[in-house]
């Protein structure tokens, strides 16, 4: 550096020397770029991240109880879920696989939940029974509304043992 | 003989358009009559100046490089070509997509062979750049000079693959939708920041029109620009590095 030169003090004196106008303008440049940097890359993000989605509402009503026959599983084809109503009460279980996301389907015949992708397994209950699937799938709130419909909160995962009395 | 008067008045016509000052200021480096001026001539020339002004002999036969880099390149530029012709009729959007897709293949002349050159092209492009990986790391074309020039090729390989990745969802099909949607799950498993990065990639929770606009952009115009960048880059490094790698074998002429 043309700086060195001008102070030829050597190596010591180099980590004592003064910073000379060059240096600070030097890091008040990088460091004000930098900032304005790390700022645009935030902006960035947040451009991309979109803030009104065309999506179905996470909170729906899943419609009158007695649409569900006792011991019957019912997919929701455009919420992705199932309405499983047992002798004890009615629960809601995710019909989206915990491997990849793909669309599970309810086998009545060997009274299992199937990926077609991937063949993981899966109880009625979300238990997780073979397959590559890391996870049980999850249950989501399910309540009565005041109207007495069922009305399912996707945004709540509930534990596997609540059961929403019918 | 007057194929010879015909061929000397074109030779000669074209010896005096080279003394023309509108030649001279395209073509600076004048005729190519020292070995000087033929090395100036491929330097001085932006289409040229990539290559080396000489070459092994035994680095030309098919068995040293199989031409898998040059049919790389090639790849690309049909890519490009078929890829800007479809462009035309596909909008990418939801509504539209699938059938745009499906005029190409049954309505547009001619639109199911370019579609083909594109989608065939595309799935060779993926299988010759392993090949050409394979092929230079058996050859040891990763040793040094060539390091740098193997670290390109491996971000022109990942390259090649968002193209493939980002193209397999423009169809707009139940293949693509459920790739797509398969694939942006794996992203969401890495740790801390997968499911932003997921949100963000996807422009929404789940496969929908956004994620179609998005790969669209990046198939058509980002990561194309990237990779003319990198390939740039690469074939320059070929040149700087001391030309195409040539095995032991090549040197005793025995392969």
């Amino acid at each position: 550096m043309s700086d060195d030169k001008a102070n030829p003090a050597g190596a010591n004196a180099d980590a004592k020397r003064e910073a000379s106008r060059r240096d600070v303008l030097n890091e008040i440049t990088w460091g004000a770029l930098g900032i304005a940097g790390l700022g645009a890359a935030a902006l960035t993000f947040q451009f991309f991240s979109p803030n009104v989605l065309f999506e179905l509402p996470t909170t729906f009503r899943a419609g009158d109880p007695d649409r569900y026959p006792v011991n019957s599983v019912t997919l929701l084809q455009d919420q992705l879920i199932y309405i499983v109503r047992t002798a004890s009460g009615f629960y809601a279980v995710s019909a989206v696989c915990t491997h990849l996301g793909c669309i599970t389907q309810w086998k009545p015949e060997v009274n299992t939940i199937t990926c077609p992708c991937h063949s993981s397994k899966f109880q009625p209950t979300g238990e997780r029974l073979e397959g590559p699937a890391p996870l049980p799938l999850p249950h989501y709130a399910i309540n009565f509304t005041a109207d007495g419909e069922l009305q399912v909160d996707k945004l709540q995962i509930i534990k596997a043992d609540q059961v929403l009395k019918a | 003989m007057t194929t010879t008067t015909m061929g000397t008045s074109f030779h000669s016509a074209l010896e005096n358009l080279r003394t023309t000052g509108v030649w001279k200021s395209i073509f600076r480096s004048g005729p190519a009559v020292t070995n000087r001026a033929r090395s100036l001539k491929v330097f001085d020339n932006l289409l040229l100046h990539w290559l080396p002004v000489k070459v092994r002999e035994n680095s030309l036969g098919v068995r040293a490089t199989y031409y898998l880099g040059s049919l790389l390149l090639f790849l690309f530029i049909i890519m490009a070509v078929t890829g800007v012709f479809l462009m035309f009729y596909y909008r990418p959007v939801a509504p539209n997509a699938y059938y745009d897709m499906k005029d190409l293949r049954f309505v547009v002349s001619n639109g199911v062979f370019v579609r083909n050159m594109h989608r065939i092209g595309a799935h060779l492009m993926v299988l010759l750049a392993f090949w050409h990986m394979v092929h230079v790391f058996y050859r040891g074309g990763y040793k040094p000079p060539r390091e740098f020039n193997w670290v390109i090729g491996v971000m022109l390989l990942l390259l090649t693959l968002s193209l493939s990745y980002t193209g397999y969802l423009l169809p707009w099909d139940q293949l693509a939708f459920w790739a797509t949607t398969v694939g942006s799950n794996m992203i969401s498993a890495a740790p801390a920041i997968g499911n932003e990065v997921r949100f963000v990639a996807l422009g929404g929770h789940t496969v929908g029109g956004n994620t179609l606009l998005r790969f669209y952009v990046f198939h058509v115009v980002i990561l194309p620009l990237l990779a003319f960048l990198f390939i740039g880059a690469h074939l320059w490094r070929v040149r700087k590095d001391g030309g195409l790698t040539v095995g032991a074998k090549d040197h005793d002429g025995q392969d």
